[in-house]
């Protein structure tokens, strides 16, 4: 019986364990076989069968006792960002190889608390800087419907983990587009919330106004499920936590659903499309999609709108001074003192700082702290770093704008399906100009997700983008579960899973 | 402006990083090329656009939480220490330091 | 922002009409100060760990002070009442809004390779520090005051080559004070820094504690001939003692003057003084220690201090020496530089007011306390709590004098018999040293009537005009009065008989 295990929802998986009809060592026993089996994905970066159990027993015990909460024995994996006590936190990085945290991030232990069951951590780009997961220092990610191709980044290893059922869900950060984008390019539902909702304590900083935590699943509503236990007030750890009320998602989106597929279940929303997100620069094949996705919303009783976004090119410039400024000051201390890696034979403290440093970092975040260590720099803080802040309250207040016309804006996610691994690799700039849709909405801290819209190019997966107004997180997910509901691309499986 | 290998030479000393001479011009051209892009904010008018630090800001003024003046924090040099390069008496070891 | 630090200041438009000090070989000294003050906080300013001083190396920092990776910080509201509390002392303004930034450079000592600090929108704005310097009022303007965390120690010692490094010190909640470029002279600097030291201590927002570097000192020293532009100055790093402060702020005049007379001119640096030498000297230039990339810290929201705060803050606040000053001089008639000295420390303002109170002669009481007491005080080196004359015993001492019952000479022999611990009643002292003055004018008119007749040469002189022979008669009856007749009383009984 336990073949199809992989095959089940976060959200069945959670009600056979709670019936009893399967145990938490039973489905953790099956989904680290399936880690085995796919290893050659390069998803995962650590996992610990002997870890995973001890928990899954411990969640066993706690179901014969009689709890019930709606994770409890489930099993997930974590983006190899968050540091955790029982596996080692390498962000990607050769910087931080074997790296035991004496902590758990926040949003690692809520999860735990709630009895989920952690399989090992996610490969993802060095330090999340990068859009394909080759910018990891171990191995590459390979896309589940096309090895030939990249999962997307910088959480790669957790899209493609999910797309491959290797887990039921994992969690993802999204700094740039690092959840949206490759939950899009992998075929998965992936959402970022409202910057503040998660907890960024124990998160490897990349950059912190714009770093956040989020689930990626195989839908709107596992993501519900798991959001609900991630997010909530941090007050006593991170300063930038939200100090708002933990909200129960799914039970939302299960209100909703009383009645089957509710046509008219989104009757009255207003969805608001930026006309530039629509342009020349998205490919046909990812409009097509996207567009008939759309349509699918309006048969719900959406209304569609068109709005304006005017600075939507400017975020790629904005967003790559202020995040590579964050970066080169929050990777500072990796100096190899405390932590990390020490070069092996150096001569003075300079000298032992920059070998520790050089071999540490690879060439993405070496070149984004040279940009961010020079936008600051005397001389050019001015026109660089404070200008794209500036910049970047224009780019928030369009959207604030926008949103006194319709209740969420959709779009692309990304303007390709996912490429060929080391197609981008020789252009950095390329692979920027790749994130132009998911990159204002960070800027602005707004909540965004990526729901399978169908497939495009070479029958690779394509996702739409959802974009709600601040703290809307319920609304979002509210809509992808209609979606979801009246559609089946999110249950649609690679060749060969 | 375009940067130089002068400039590039200046960052990388501030950023405590090594750059082989090949790499330093691999990064030169890869920097202005994304300096071209960043170009195009100049053609913005921010005159009188209070920064945005903090999305949040957005909706109002954030404030800085404040927490009670209480020491709960145990020692915990044993577990900090663990993934320490060089320690010694519970000290971290450096190239010595030159004032 | 720029990157330019704000406390360097327009130095030529702030000293514009500025009163100049004493000239060392025809040269104006110039000096402002930056001092960092350790907060008495419990924990750090952003972590819990203990601000405890002493202990095993890194048992006193927590994941935020280890700088570990995913570690975020959170303010502590002790470190912001300390930094209201000082403002208000100082006459300065609180910011409603100020803002942490990041200030970027590589040390060990350093773990996030970045320290927290203020830069651009400090929490103190402005304010003042006055003291008396030879009985001349000074008034030392502030810049600043802003808040930012101390950095850990590299140990140089015990190991071959290496340094230890011990973050125990990291994340101690600072105050860093700046001035403006307002003293004149290393005498006047000292003046300022312990007015400071007072202020701080008086408050209770640092422990003053200068050997532990509770309370640290850096002086921006320059100097010009009067009327020429503002030169070169250089920075003498860590002056952990008053008296080193001198010798260093003076040395190094000497030292640019000596540069100057010989042509050479002063490169801007840092500075270390050798207690030892007595010398100053450069310390190793980090070369890129100008570019600090400071930019506001996304980890930390901007600082928001409600006017309520501030209120609440100075209503609880205890009594500031420079009011309780100006109360001295209101209520009691003190002069300035009275009221002044009189508020060094709490200790001596309670018992002075004590005195005054007790014995209603507040001008009286202060002679007697900046007087007898403290010289007292000083020979033995004793506080002034340990004083072996109460407040109350030198209060009835004082009215002893102010009725006429001793003269201030019998009043030094009381107190020297309290001093030394020989009875402790004051009266019972006058009574058993018989230092009572006579007032008894019919007892005084006898005593001086056979002075008189014993003297009848002296007499017929005084009617002769010799003032000489008065003052011999006006001695004849104070000695047959053993001294406890009052000289002026006696002086107008004579006049009276010899007419």
């Amino acid at each position: 019986m336990s073949t199809d295990l992989h095959d089940l929802s976060v959200a069945q998986l959670a009600a056979k364990l709670a019936a009893r009809e399967v145990s938490s060592v039973e489905v953790t026993q099956h989904f680290l076989a399936r880690i085995e089996q796919h290893a050659s994905l390069g998803a995962f970066l650590a996992s610990d069968s002997a870890v995973s159990l001890a928990q899954a027993k411990a969640a066993d015990a706690r179901l014969a006792a009689g709890e019930r909460t709606p994770l409890l024995g489930v099993p997930l994996a974590h983006k190899d960002l968050f540091v955790t006590r029982d596996f080692p936190c390498t962000a990607g990085s050769k910087m931080l190889e074997g790296y035991l945290s004496p902590f758990d991030a926040t949003v690692v232990g809520k999860l735990a608390g709630a009895g989920m069951v952690t399989l090992g951590k996610l490969n993802c780009d060095e330090f999340a800087m990068g859009s394909g997961n080759d910018n990891s220092a171990y191995k590459p990610v390979l896309n589940p419907w096309d090895r030939a191709r990249i999962p997307g980044g910088s959480s790669g290893g957790s899209a493609a983990a999910v797309a491959a059922r290797m887990v039921p869900a994992a969690t993802g950060t999204d700094t740039g587009g690092s959840i949206r984008q490759p939950a899009s390019l992998s075929g998965i539902t992936g959402i970022k919330p409202t910057y503040g909702r998660c907890s960024r304590y124990g998160m490897v900083a990349f950059a912190s106004s714009l770093d956040q935590a989020g689930p990626m699943a195989g839908s709107a509503l596992d993501c519900a499920l798991l959001l609900s236990s991630m997010a909530g007030p941090d007050l006593d750890r991170d300063s930038t936590s939200l100090d708002l009320p933990v909200v129960d998602y799914a039970s939302n989106l299960i209100a909703d659903s009383a009645g089957g597929t509710g046509a008219e279940g989104l009757k009255g929303l207003k969805i608001g499309l930026p006309r530039q997100f629509f342009g020349a620069g998205c490919s046909a094949d990812v409009l097509k999609a996207v567009r008939s996705a759309l349509a699918e919303f309006e048969k719900l009783g959406a209304t569609l709108v068109d709005v304006d976004l005017p600075l939507t090119e400017l975020s790629i410039p904005v967003y790559y001074v202020i995040a590579p400024a964050e970066a080169s000051s929050n990777l500072s201390r990796f100096d190899g003192v405390r932590y990390g890696h020490r070069a092996a034979s150096y001569g003075d403290l300079t000298d032992m700082y920059k070998k520790s440093r050089s071999e540490g970092f690879g060439d993405e975040v070496t070149r984004r702290i040279m940009i961010g260590t020079y936008v600051l720099s005397h001389g050019y803080y001015d026109a660089y770093y404070l200008k794209a802040q500036k910049i970047r309250r224009l780019i928030a207040e369009d959207f604030q704008k926008a949103f006194t016309q319709c209740d969420i804006i959709a779009g692309p996610v990304s303007p390709t399906v996912a490429w060929k691994i080391g197609e981008k690799s020789d252009d950095p700039v390329a692979s920027y100009l790749a994130d132009i849709y998911t990159l204002s909405s960070s800027l602005a801290g707004l909540p965004g997700m990526s729901v399978p819209a169908g497939f495009g190019a070479h029958n690779m997966p394509v996702g739409l983008q959802l974009i709600g107004n601040y703290f809307e997180e319920a609304q979002l997910l509210g809509a992808a579960h209609q979606f979801q509901l009246a559609t089946d691309w999110h249950t649609r499986r690679p060749p060969g899973i | 402006m375009a940067l130089t290998s002068e400039d590039i030479k200046r960052v990388a000393n501030l950023a405590r990083l090594e750059l082989r001479p090949d790499e330093t011009d691999r990064v030169l051209g890869q920097l202005n090329g994304f300096f071209s892009l960043v170009a195009q904010m100049d053609a913005v008018d921010t005159d009188g656009v209070e920064p945005l630090a903090h999305p949040a800001a957005v909706l109002g003024q954030v404030a800085l939480r404040l927490r009670d003046d209480i020491a709960s924090e145990p020692n915990q040099r044993e577990q900090s220490q663990k993934s320490a390069p060089a320690v010694e008496r519970g000290l971290f070891l450096v190239p010595k330091v030159i004032e | 922002m720029s990157q330019t630090h704000p406390t360097v200041n327009p130095f030529a438009e702030a000293q514009a009409g500025r009163p100049t000090g004493p000239l060392v070989q025809g040269y104006e000294v110039i000096i402002g100060f930056e001092t960092h003050a350790q907060l008495t906080t419990q924990s750090k300013i952003f972590s819990r760990a203990p601000t405890s001083f002493g202990a095993e190396p890194n048992t006193a920092a927590s994941a935020v002070d280890f700088a570990l990776p995913g570690a975020l910080p959170v303010m502590n509201k002790g470190a912001v009442q300390r930094a209201i509390e000082f403002g208000l002392a100082v006459d300065a303004h609180i910011a409603e809004c100020s803002v942490f930034a990041r200030k970027n450079y590589f040390y060990p000592d350093l773990p996030k390779g970045y320290q927290i600090s203020q830069f651009e929108i400090p929490v103190v704005q402005g304010g003042k520090v006055e003291f008396f310097l030879d009985g001349e009022k000074k008034s030392v303007r502030l810049v600043r005051a802003h808040l930012e965390e101390d950095a850990g120690k590299s140990l140089h010692e015990d190991f071959i080559g290496m340094s230890g490094i011990d973050l125990n010190r990291a994340g101690t909640p600072l105050l860093e004070i700046v001035t403006e470029p307002d003293m004149r002279s290393s005498a006047e600097a000292v003046a300022y820094a312990k007015e400071l030291h007072k202020i701080v201590t008086w408050i209770g927002i640092c422990d003053g504690n200068m050997q532990e570097g509770s309370f640290r000192c850096d002086a921006n020293v320059s100097v010009r001939k009067p009327g020429d532009p503002l030169g070169t100055r250089r920075e003498i790093k860590n002056l952990n003692s008053f008296r080193f402060m001198q010798q260093a702020i003076d040395y190094e005049v000497r030292w640019q003057i000596e540069q100057i007379e010989e042509g050479k001119a002063i490169q801007q640096a840092t500075v270390l003084f050798d207690p030892d030498t007595g010398e100053t000297r450069a310390m190793r230039t980090k070369e890129d220690a100008a570019d600090y990339r400071y930019f506001p810290d996304p980890d930390l929201p901007p600082l928001v201090i409600s006017r309520e705060w501030v209120e609440t803050t100075r209503t609880e606040m205890a009594e500031l020496p420079r009011v309780m000053a100006a109360r001295f001089v209101r209520d009691y008639g003190l002069p300035e530089y009275d009221a002044g000295q009189l508020t060094q420390s709490k200790a001596v303002a309670a018992y002075f007011e004590a005195v005054a109170v007790g014995s209603k002669q507040a001008k009286l009481a202060s002679n007697w306390v900046m007087g007898e007491l403290s010289r007292r005080l000083n020979t033995e080196d004793k506080a002034i709590e340990a004083s072996t004359v109460s407040d109350l015993q030198l209060a009835r001492l004082i009215s002893r004098i102010s009725d006429g019952t001793i003269s201030n000479n019998a009043a030094k022999q009381v107190f020297d018999a309290l001093w030394t611990g020989e009875g402790g009643e004051v009266d019972a002292v006058i009574e058993a040293k018989g230092l009572k003055q006579m007032s008894d004018t019919g007892e005084l008119e006898k005593i001086i009537d056979a002075v008189l007749a014993a003297n009848a040469k002296n007499v017929e002189e005084v009617r002769a005009g010799n003032t000489k022979a008065m003052n011999a008669l006006v001695g004849q009856a104070m000695k047959a009065t053993k001294g406890k007749a009052n000289p002026a009383q006696v002086n107008e009984l004579l006049k009276k008989k010899l007419g």
